[in-house]
């Protein structure tokens, strides 16, 4: 056998190859070590390493920004599974920090204070895979043409209310399947009025598929919350405040791990979902003041 | 003949598509009666920690265990070798494996994801070089003398075999190529 050496990082591939391996997974918010350690020993597939839980923003307000780096390297260094971390939307520089700093996955979110409200980070020019999130296909495809690895719906982060979640993953998945059905003239009207490069909606209208995995975040607070995420068809949950502000945080991680994967089993579903104590209290969409979802263009 | 693949967790679903892709009849395995429906089984990658972690509490653990002593045949990718390797460098303490295979390995042994990438591949029995993706994976840093090795990668052994259990660091499952999940079959 002959030695191999040429090696090729950063490729689209190997992005969206890591996106392939978190799928069937919980991510889990987390603000520093400890939180990281119940968060793995609970199955975790994945943190993401932030100052402040959505809820906490939401609460304090003022401008949310990227993590201190020495957090996430803490973070890092405690646990073994891949750490991600948020930057601003458009806040190219706060993504090259966490490339610097070997972040597994670079969030561009709408949960911290946009710092550019025309455009997102060209992520294109990143070699650190991107997850963006969206409420509706044409969102999805503008992320995946700027070079998103990942798309998960936005939900409402911080509220415990699934219910933003859900409408975001129906409005996706109901497009694709509608997309399925257009023949091709009515492809071009498709693009428009998504707002979304046509080569990507052929290539949906053929394949039945999003390109990039789709995972489901904002509003997670119960094993039944992701269980529903997952039959929607999400292929990952994040669960933001929904662990660190319930009452027992362990036992609610694990069980939340054990109902992403048997989403489909109500038996097991309703094993785990016993003696949790209490889910965060969440909040209505009537109660809030400021729509995280808005954010991102 | 049923081909089953462990799906608590990771890339299940890419690897099916791959074995129906050569004809083969799959199933998704999350319980004992998953289990014992199949004749072989495929171990995917994701994370090796959270696929431990389920395999205790989903009960399939011992069954598993008590296949592979049964000769059944398997296949691991990236955290399946980790799984089936007989011990991990840098696991954590709580982490199950199957010590199927006599090599122990080092987990994220390439670095974080920055470090993923692509290579060409010479693996033995196949014309043509293969496309590998490295994902955060595994470096193979102990072999035993029983392992038969079918490719290497700057030295480092990244597809092995021994008996009826093949591992590879890489992920063949994400490229079109299903050469690979051939050659397990053959063995199936």
């Amino acid at each position: 056998m002959t030695k191999n050496v040429a090696r090729t990082t950063g490729s689209m591939q190997i992005k969206r190859g890591l996106a392939e391996m978190l799928k069937g997974g919980v991510i889990m918010d987390v603000v520093n070590s400890e939180q990281a350690k119940i968060a793995e020993d609970a199955g975790a597939v994945a943190v993401m390493a932030l100052e402040r839980v959505p809820a906490d923003i939401r609460r304090d307000g003022g401008v949310a920004r990227m993590s201190d780096p020495e957090m996430i390297i803490a973070i890092q260094a405690s646990v073994t599974i891949p750490v991600m971390a948020k930057a601003r939307i458009g806040h190219f520089v706060e993504a090259q920090i966490l490339q610097s700093l070997g972040v597994d996955f670079i969030d561009e979110s709408e949960v911290l204070t946009p710092a550019d409200e025309t455009h997102h980070i060209d992520k294109l020019a990143f070699d650190t895979p991107f997850v963006c999130g969206a409420t509706n296909l044409g969102e999805a495809l503008r992320r995946i043409s700027e070079g998103a690895a990942l798309i998960r719906s936005k939900g409402e982060a911080g509220t415990g209310n699934v219910v933003e979640a859900v409408r975001h993953l129906r409005n996706i998945f109901g497009d694709i399947r509608k997309i399925t059905q257009a023949d091709s003239a009515e492809l071009f009207d498709w693009a428009k009025k998504l707002g979304a490069p046509l080569p990507l909606v052929q290539e949906i209208a053929e394949t039945g598929l999003l390109q990039v995995p789709l995972f489901c975040a904002g509003g997670i607070a119960t094993p039944a919350d992701a269980a529903l995420a997952m039959q929607l068809g999400a292929q990952s949950v994040f669960v933001g405040s929904g662990i660190f502000k319930s009452d027992d945080p362990s036992p609610r991680a694990k069980a939340i791990v054990e109902a992403t994967t048997h989403y489909l089993d109500a038996d097991i579903l309703a094993k785990v979902s016993r003696n949790l104590g209490a889910p965060m209290t969440g909040i209505g969409m009537d109660q809030i003041n400021e729509r995280y979802a808005e954010r991102g263009w | 003949m049923k081909v089953g693949i462990l799906a608590l967790q990771g890339a299940f679903s890419v690897h099916e598509e791959m074995l129906q892709s050569l004809g083969a009849d799959t199933v998704q395995v999350r319980t004992t009666q998953d289990l014992n429906s199949v004749d072989a089984l495929v171990m995917p990658g994701g994370e090796s920690t959270t696929m431990s972690h389920l395999l205790n509490t989903s009960e399939l653990f011992d069954p598993i265990a008590e296949r592979i002593n049964n000769a059944m045949p398997v296949f691991g990718t990236c955290a399946g070798m980790i799984l089936l390797a007989k011990s991990i460098a840098d696991g954590r303490p709580d982490q199950r494996f199957y010590g199927a295979i006599d090599i122990d390995v080092q987990r994220n042994a390439y670095g974080r994801q920055v470090e993923s990438f692509e290579t060409e591949l010479n693996v033995e029995g196949l014309k043509s070089p293969f496309h590998a993706m490295f994902i955060r994976a595994p470096q193979v840093v102990r072999l035993g003398t029983d392992v038969e090795v079918l490719s290497r990668h700057e030295g480092k052994v990244v597809l092995a075999r021994q008996g009826s259990v093949m591992v590879a660091s890489f992920h063949p499952e994400l490229t079109s190529d299903n050469r690979i999940h051939s050659l397990f079959l053959q063995e199936v």
